[in-house]
């Protein structure tokens, strides 16, 4: 397939290992945010092509594994209504609330569908007008364009049956959230090039500058990534922060304006709880007052969640960067993909998962 | 979450509601796509797809340049061969 195969050439690869070997005579600390990049890291071994001095750590990059508790638990609730039909992402469906998930409410009788796109969710809607269609919409800034234009196109058409759960999350603000604790080891991020094909990478800048890090847009790759890993460590031999964009090819710094006009229209930024984080200001989007006869939560009457979830789950370190997926006492022994106690095990972006399957001991 | 594909584009036309829509090939597989973002998109063009909208044009001089950063990193200087011909001689992951 064009502009895939080119970028996974191991002789390529190679040489830009050797390139990184050439430049770096420090100990750094680099951080990939998006759960994609994690699984290419794994699945290529590229973390243990890497020179000793490099190390790299896994970020927040996995919307389904940041949704909190209290999301999925309404999202479940909802299900259960005879009038609902709760649609969302796959990745979605197995992740476990307080005590149960999406499928396992599927299984229960409730109407849980998944879709490819959230114009899925509105065509269900048009298509079945005697039921409730519910779109939970989980996602970065990446995502949020493709929900808000469902959202645009419901109020547009008048169709009154369809609403969503927004569950949207935004990377600055986890990022600053991760630079700005005391314990941070992350001296240099690669950022995560899809959310940046919408945004662009303007708003990064006052971040690099702030924490005088340097951040390099970064594709998904083997190569993309090893040459994000290249121009962030050369930023810090060199003793240079800013912004870098590696991946130029699907990357502009004012990003696509058309989709980001479309966020804005629908959007508005909220705080949101972070599953196993906590609450980090201004880093959701919720639905504008013109669109909140969309909004799942203010439609239906759901009894707010207990969410209490007690586990020895270790996410919240897993997705700031604290600890491996390999370092966890359950990884592989109680938590694995068919029976995970957390949803960084479930997601095909999980870091959890990416050890699981690309054969990581435990 | 965030994965996005390349594909190329093989048919565009505007949708009832004027909402522009289209279908691209990933290697063969045809997909229904969303090209409200991408009005100006061509059929032949080479986009990176998300949740079924078109997020954005593959630029090929740009993608050119990751094997031009390769090739100055590792102070090979000799002319590449056009990277879209596909996989070199050293296997593929």
């Amino acid at each position: 397939m064009k502009y895939v195969d080119e970028y996974r050439n191991a002789g390529d690869a190679r040489r830009m290992v050797e390139a990184i070997e050439s430049i770096v005579a420090h100990d750094w600390t680099l951080m990939e945010i998006c759960g994609g990049q994690t699984h290419t890291i794994v699945r290529s071994g590229i973390d243990r092509m890497l020179p000793k001095r490099i190390t790299l750590v896994h970020g927040p990059g996995c919307p389904v594994c940041v949704t909190s508790v209290a999301l999925i638990d309404t999202a479940i609730a909802l299900a259960r209504r005879p009038e609902v039909i709760l649609t969302s992402f796959g990745d979605m469906l197995r992740v476990p609330g307080s005590s149960t998930d999406l499928l396992r409410a599927k299984a229960d009788g409730g109407d849980v569908r998944m879709v490819y796109s959230p114009l899925d969710a509105l065509a269900l809607a048009q298509k079945h007008s005697d039921r409730q269609v519910v779109f939970f919409a989980v996602g970065f800034e990446t995502t949020a364009p493709a929900n808000a234009l469902a959202v645009w196109k419901a109020r547009r058409a008048g169709v009154g049956n369809f609403s969503v759960l927004c569950a949207h999350v935004l990377v600055p603000p986890a990022m600053e959230a991760i630079l700005s604790d005391p314990g941070n080891l992350v001296q240099g991020f690669l950022a995560a090039g899809h959310v940046c094909t919408v945004t662009g990478y303007r708003e990064y800048e006052p971040l690099a500058q702030r924490h005088r890090v340097p951040i390099t847009v970064t594709g998904f790759e083997p190569l993309d990534v090893l040459q994000g890993v290249y121009l962030t460590v050369r930023a810090l031999e060199a003793d240079r922060w800013g912004v870098e964009n590696q991946y130029r090819r699907a990357v502009t710094a004012d990003g696509n304006q058309a989709a980001q006009r479309m966020m804005a229209e629908v959007f508005e930024v909220c705080d949101r709880d972070w599953r196993g984080i906590g609450e980090i200001p201004a880093s959701g989007l919720r639905l504008r007052g013109e669109y909140a006869e969309f909004d799942a939560e203010r439609r239906f009457d759901i009894a707010p969640p207990t969410a209490d979830y007690s586990t020895e789950c270790i996410a919240g370190q897993i997705l700031q960067g604290r600890k491996r997926p390999d370092q966890c006492p359950a990884f592989r022994v109680r938590c694995t993909p068919e029976r995970p106690l957390g949803a960084p095990m479930v997601s095909s972006e999980g870091a959890c998962a990416a050890y699981y399957r690309w054969g990581r001991p435990g | 979450m965030c994965l996005a594909v390349p594909g190329k584009v093989i048919e565009l036309r505007d949708d009832e509601a004027g909402v522009r829509m289209g279908r691209v090939s990933f290697g063969g597989v045809t997909k229904e796509v969303c090209f409200a973002y991408l009005p100006e998109a061509s059929v032949g063009d080479y986009v990176l797809v998300h949740v079924g909208f078109a997020l954005n044009r593959i630029d090929e001089q740009e993608a050119r340049r990751v094997f031009e950063l390769l090739d100055a990193a590792s102070d090979l200087h000799e002319a590449r061969t056009d990277p879209s011909s596909g996989e070199g001689g050293e296997g593929v992951w």
